[in-house]
């Protein structure tokens, strides 16, 4: 592995100064950052342990209602955190659905969100990759894309977003608290990662040094802690990212769909919002046709970057299903298996 | 470390005596504890780190490595490259016996495969090395490569598989297809696969002058041992091999491949020990894979469902410089009663590394096709999948005629059958749910393995304390070799397992023939069985013409040894304990050899193989596609079990792997540079525990008289066939989609369910 300095700062202060040198990085657990050191993708100079930082792990009830998590809070602890998981019940369900137990033992809040793709080009230093190296080209537009991106992808670079927990977060208008060089600043969730565009190495709006403080839960998003829930298809039951996922919220009111709130993953370079289908639901009885419809219109800028057709036909699905439970109600429980279509099976009828 | 001495490890549980006991693994404690030394554990004092540069090519030449930025880099102590490399004594390329596969040990600039050994940087610390390795920046003319089963004309290998002709035929299948009152013509594809041991690939190699001390894991410790005196022109005296344990090896680690070669080579150049361990990724090309395969099985019957045609032709690749063909269609030979059968193969060469044995070589990949064909042919003949396998029962082996040495499938069938339940199943496909609306589908396989056997020597020693030593270079891959060879040991001196010190795992021991095959509990048992009897009938000739022994007189065939004492057989009043024997003899141990090999009069005359029949249950999303394994049964006939314990975590392992076969496992290949793409265990997909659903493991009982003295016939790899059928089989019966190519992808499934 390249030789580099590591430095553990004792303030923010001293963190985004240290930070905002070119050629540094935070690191936080590492669980990604590692190993794309050691895959030679990162190759940073300096690293900026932020892990000692004082005050990052709380997890706060503000007074105006809203939840603030520290960006130290463990992807674990925060999932199993009763409070929370009560409140946000998808945000607990897609953050265990990620990974692996040891994985989010580990994993901060701020690493998750800024975690990068699992384009298989871009860890594969032999490859052409924009991201990796811009205007080098994409390996992955006439290769092996069956998982990438049917939603905001440009020529210039076709690869997805692989977090879960960004999807119930970007569905609950959660906003992102950042310290940066110029002080500190709120960024919606929506706006933080950007679409490729023709800089796909420009992955958020985040400026060098911008130091991720804390994610906050606004207090109308526990309004849906009653119908919400995430889904995700993968290719096996833990430990695979989704191939298509979806977050789905309802506000359900006198028998009509009040608020909505959706999301999918795995389908674009960010975490996709999909308002459109939110506007289609509001007002109307939660059934099958309207979910049906919400789903046709999630996805009507939908369009195979490779070998992937399937998942537009598989995302309308699951934003189907999602929705469907969703309107069930939220399990008392999450379930054994996170998140899988198989978290409520039964018994067998021949 | 400290000579192996098992019987001072006291925690194992002991539930009786011997073969046919549950004991508990006798190194578990010492794993659980991190105390089992595996080959990279070891670092003898001055000891370096060799870390290999690897090509990111897959076909060409390197023509340029910046040695001069790595061997700058701090701690980097020499690069080792083909200009600047330790001579061998033969060139590698020289295949001097069958089980010799080329290696690339950098003899030259070639690129014959992604990921083969370019060089290697040496240092002071994993880290330097690791580093120097970026810094050769590696230059490349590439050229095209070869990928996929249709990248170049085919050809038909001389030999499939080890030493099997690629084409095998009896009757007229042609004739019988054209007859047939119900044909199905089918293909099927697997991909390549990687064996994915725990445990990479590692060697510490020490030179002392000219012998040679090398820890490595191997499942073949004389044949590498054989493979490194030739390379490096020492003889075998020379070289001393440890490999107490291996973190699995699944064939991978049975012949000398290239890498441990090259980090005995980095320790000569330097002149210090060295280590050399793979990275996961670079063990995606130079040690090993299951090639890939198409399949095509056409079937027919007649009017009752009877076969009466089979023909299964299988295409596979081999690499560009080498031969190794994975035999799948051989699967056929032995399972279904067709009057006429054909299987052939050929196959295209590649730009890969040369591919290998793969746990259950051909069995495998022939069985996922087979057994779905088999299904679909019996649907086709709207017959039950099992009253269809038992229309069609073999009574004798369907390619050969001759009669099975023993054969219980039909009691697995029962068996297996009985506790699943499948007499509930549905004929037609997509008729059953769950409670949540999920489709549930049963599906089932046949599973068979041959029952091979190889050479194998063993040492007993009996003392006058009293106690026993069994010596057999024999190799625990995590199968329990140390726990299972033990019992037979202690049976075959008829002492109490606690007081017969068992040996194995270096190569300073009787060899013990290769761990695999699923023969090395068969073969290595036989041996020490032997040498047990052996050293028994010396006690007892000592025993027997002394006069002033009880068992004076008895002969040598009228005493037989029990508890630590011989006792007279038609007399048991009459006995003798070891240690007196010893004691009046003045000696202080007596010692004997003996052998384990196949019986070739007893091959000749029978069909030898283990059986077992499959039975899965899946639930498929109807709108997803997801789909998720709930329930496996699997009953196994396989000769004497001599631990429960550790053959149902054999056959536990093996479903779990016939159902990652079917759902999960892929080597995912650029088709335009022949690069890996998922080269790591995030990407390459294994089951994980949250996939694995309970399974249920019956061990049916079978005394077979002529497999060998034991009458076991192993279970290592028995496990898989069947089991990916089985699966394969249910997601259809789920669905009434039949998937072909596998492991079955959820694009498949989705736009026809
Ligand atoms: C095998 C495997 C499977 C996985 N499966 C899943 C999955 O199914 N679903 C899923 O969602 N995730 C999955 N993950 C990803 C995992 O969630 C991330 O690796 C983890 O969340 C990253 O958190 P970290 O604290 O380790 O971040 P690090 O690796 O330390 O950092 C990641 C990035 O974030 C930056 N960073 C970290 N903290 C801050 C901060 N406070 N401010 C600014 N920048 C910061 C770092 O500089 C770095 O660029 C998987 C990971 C692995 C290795
Ligand atoms: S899709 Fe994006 S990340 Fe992947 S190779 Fe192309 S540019 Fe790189």
């Amino acid at each position: 592995m390249k030789q580099f300095d590591y430095v553990r700062p004792a303030t923010v202060k001293e963190a985004i100064a240290a930070a905002a040198q070119p050629g540094a990085a935070y690191l936080a657990a590492g669980t990604n950052l590692l190993d794309l050191m050691k895959g030679n993708v990162s190759r940073p100079d300096r690293l900026v342990d932020v892990t000692h930082l004082d005050g990052l792990d709380r997890i706060d009830r503000l007074g105006d209602g809203s939840l603030r998590i520290g960006t130290l809070v463990s992807n674990a602890d925060l999932a199993h955190d009763v409070e929370f998981a009560k409140a946000y019940p998808a945000v607990a369900e897609a953050l265990l659905s990620g990974a692996s137990a040891q994985l989010r033992n580990a994993a901060t809040v701020g690493g998750n969100l800024l975690q990068r793709t699992r384009c298989a080009y871009f860890y594969d230093t032999a490859s052409r990759c924009n991201k990796r190296e811009p205007g080098s080209g994409c390996d992955a537009r006439d290769g092996e894309n069956r998982t990438h991106a049917v939603l905001g992808w440009s020529e210039s670079c076709i690869a997805m977003h692989p977090s879960d927990f960004c999807v119930p977060l970007v569905a609950l208008d959660a906003i992102v608290e950042v310290e940066g060089r110029g002080g500190r600043r709120e960024i919606p969730f929506d706006e933080l990662h950007r679409l490729p565009g023709n800089t796909p190495e420009r992955e958020t709006v985040l400026e060098p040094g911008d130091l991720i403080v804390a994610v906050r839960l606004p207090a109308a998003a526990r309004g849906f802690a009653a119908h919400a829930r995430y889904l995700k298809v993968r290719e096996r039951t833990s430990y695979a990212f989704a191939i298509v996922s979806a977050a789905a919220a309802l506000r359900i009111e006198n028998g009509k769909i009040a608020d909505a709130r959706l999301a999918l993953g795995g389908v674009a370079a960010k975490p996709w919002r999909a308002r459109p289908a939110e506007e289609v639901l509001k007002g109307v009885s939660p059934t099958a046709d309207a979910f049906q419809e919400a789903a046709w219109r999630a996805l009507t800028d939908a369009k195979p970057s490779g070998n992937n057709a399937y998942k537009i036909e598989l995302a309308r699905r699951i934003v189907a299903r999602a929705l469907t439970l969703a309107a069930a109600g939220t399990p008392a429980r999450i379930p054994a298996l996170p998140a899988s279509p198989f978290a409520s099976s039964g018994a067998i009828h021949a | 470390m400290p000579e192996l001495n098992l019987t001072s490890a006291p925690a194992h549980l002991r539930h009786g005596s011997n073969i046919g006991q549950p004991l508990t693994r006798r190194d578990g404690v010492l794993k659980v504890k991190g105390q089992a030394t595996y080959a990279a554990d070891n670092h003898p004092p001055g000891m370096l780190f060799a870390v290999m540069a690897v090509s990111s090519i897959a076909h060409g030449r390197v023509t340029s490595l910046d040695v001069t930025a790595a061997k700058r880099h701090p701690g980097v102590v020499d690069v080792m490259t083909p200009d600047h490399k330790p001579q061998l004594a033969i060139d590698p390329e020289i295949k001097t016996n069958p089980f010799v596969f080329r290696m690339e040990v950098l003899q030259s600039n070639e690129v014959r495969y992604a990921n083969q050994p370019i060089a290697v940087v040496i240092a002071e610390t994993l880290e330097a090395a690791t580093e120097g390795t970026v810094l050769l920046a590696p230059r490349y003319e590439t050229l095209p490569a070869l990928v996929g089963l249709d990248a170049d004309d085919s050809y038909v290998p001389p030999v499939v598989g080890v030493g099997n002709p690629a084409e095998h035929h009896r009757g007229d299948v042609e004739a019988g297809l054209a007859s047939a009152d119900k044909r199905i013509d089918a293909i099927y594809e697997t991909p390549p696969q990687y064996h994915n041991a725990m445990e990479p690939h590692a060697i510490v190699a020490a030179w002392n002058g000219d012998s040679l001390q090398i820890d490595m894991p191997t499942q073949g410790l004389m044949l590498s041992l054989a493979r490194v005196a030739e390379l490096f022109g020492i003889p075998h005296d020379k070289i001393h091999i440890r490999s107490p344990f291996l973190g699995g090896g699944f064939g991978s680690k049975g012949l000398m491949a290239g890498p441990p070669v090259l980090g005995i080579m980095a320790a000569k150049l330097v002149g210090r020990p060295v280590k050399l361990v793979l990275r996961r990724e670079q063990m995606y090309g130079p040690v090993g894979h299951r090639a890939p395969t198409r399949q095509r099985l056409r079937i027919g019957t007649d009017a009752e469902g009877r076969l009466i045609a089979l023909d299964h032709h299988a295409r596979t690749v081999s690499s560009t410089f080498d031969d190794f063909y994975e035999p799948a269609a051989d699967a056929s030979h032995t399972l279904y009663a067709a009057p006429a059968i054909r299987t052939s193969h050929d196959a295209v060469r590649v730009n890969t590394g040369t591919p290998l044995f793969m746990r259950a070589p051909g069995e495998a990949t022939g069985s996922i096709a087979l057994e779905s064909a088999i299904d679909e042919m019996a649907f086709a003949c709207g017959m039950d999948p099992l009253a269809f396998r038992l229309k069609n029962y073999a009574e004798v082996e369907p390619i050969t005629g001759k009669p099975f040495s023993s054969k219980a499938l039909r009691a697995c069938y029962d068996e297996g059958a009985a506790r699943f339940g499948w007499a509930k199943r549905t004929l037609q496909p997509r008729q059953m749910r769950d409670d949540s609306g999920l489709l549930v589908g049963w599906g089932m396989g046949t599973a068979t393995f041959p029952a091979l056997m190889f050479q194998a020597e063993a040492r007993a020693v009996l003392r006058r304390d009293g106690s026993g030593a069994m010596e057999i270079g024999a190799h625990d891959m995590g199968q329990g070799g140390w726990t299972a060879l033990a019992q037979i040991a202690a049976d075959a001196v008829a002492l109490d397992i606690d007081r017969v010190t068992f040996k194995a795992g270096t190569s300073d021991l009787p060899d013990a023939g290769i761990a695999g095959g699923s023969a090395h509990t068969a073969t290595a048992g036989a041996a020490i069985h032997s040498a047990g009897a052996a050293v028994i009938a010396k006690l007892a000739d000592l025993a027997t013409n002394d006069e002033r022994s009880p068992l004076f007189g008895a002969g040598n065939a009228g005493v037989i040894a029990r508890d630590g004492r011989l006792v007279r057989r038609d007399d048991e009043s009459r006995s003798e304990s070891y240690t007196d024997i010893l004691a009046r003899a003045g000696l202080a141990e007596v010692e004997a050899r003996g052998t384990g090999a196949p019986n070739p009069a007893a091959m000749e005359e029978y069909a030898m193989h283990a059986h077992g029949a499959v039975f899965a249950e899946v639930k498929v999303d109807p709108e997803l596609g997801q789909i998720r394994v709930t329930r496996m049964v699997g009953a196994f006939a396989a000769g004497r079990i001599v631990n429960p314990h550790l053959v149902k975590s054999q056959l536990f392992g093996g479903m779990i792997w016939g159902m990652s076969f079917a759902l999960h496992e892929e080597a995912i290949t650029d088709r335009r540079s022949g690069r890996i793409m998922n080269a790591n265990l995030g990407e390459y997909h294994i089951p994980v525990n949250a996939d694995v659903p309970p399974l249920d493991v019956i061990t049916v009982e079978e005394h077979d008289p002529h497999v060998n003295a034991l009458g076991i016939k192993g279970v290592g790899e028995i496990g898989i066939t069947g089991s990916a059928g089985a699966v394969a089989n249910a997601v259809w019966h789920a669905t009434g989609v039949r998937v072909r190519r596998f492991p079955i992808r959820i694009e498949e499934l989705l736009t026809q369910l």
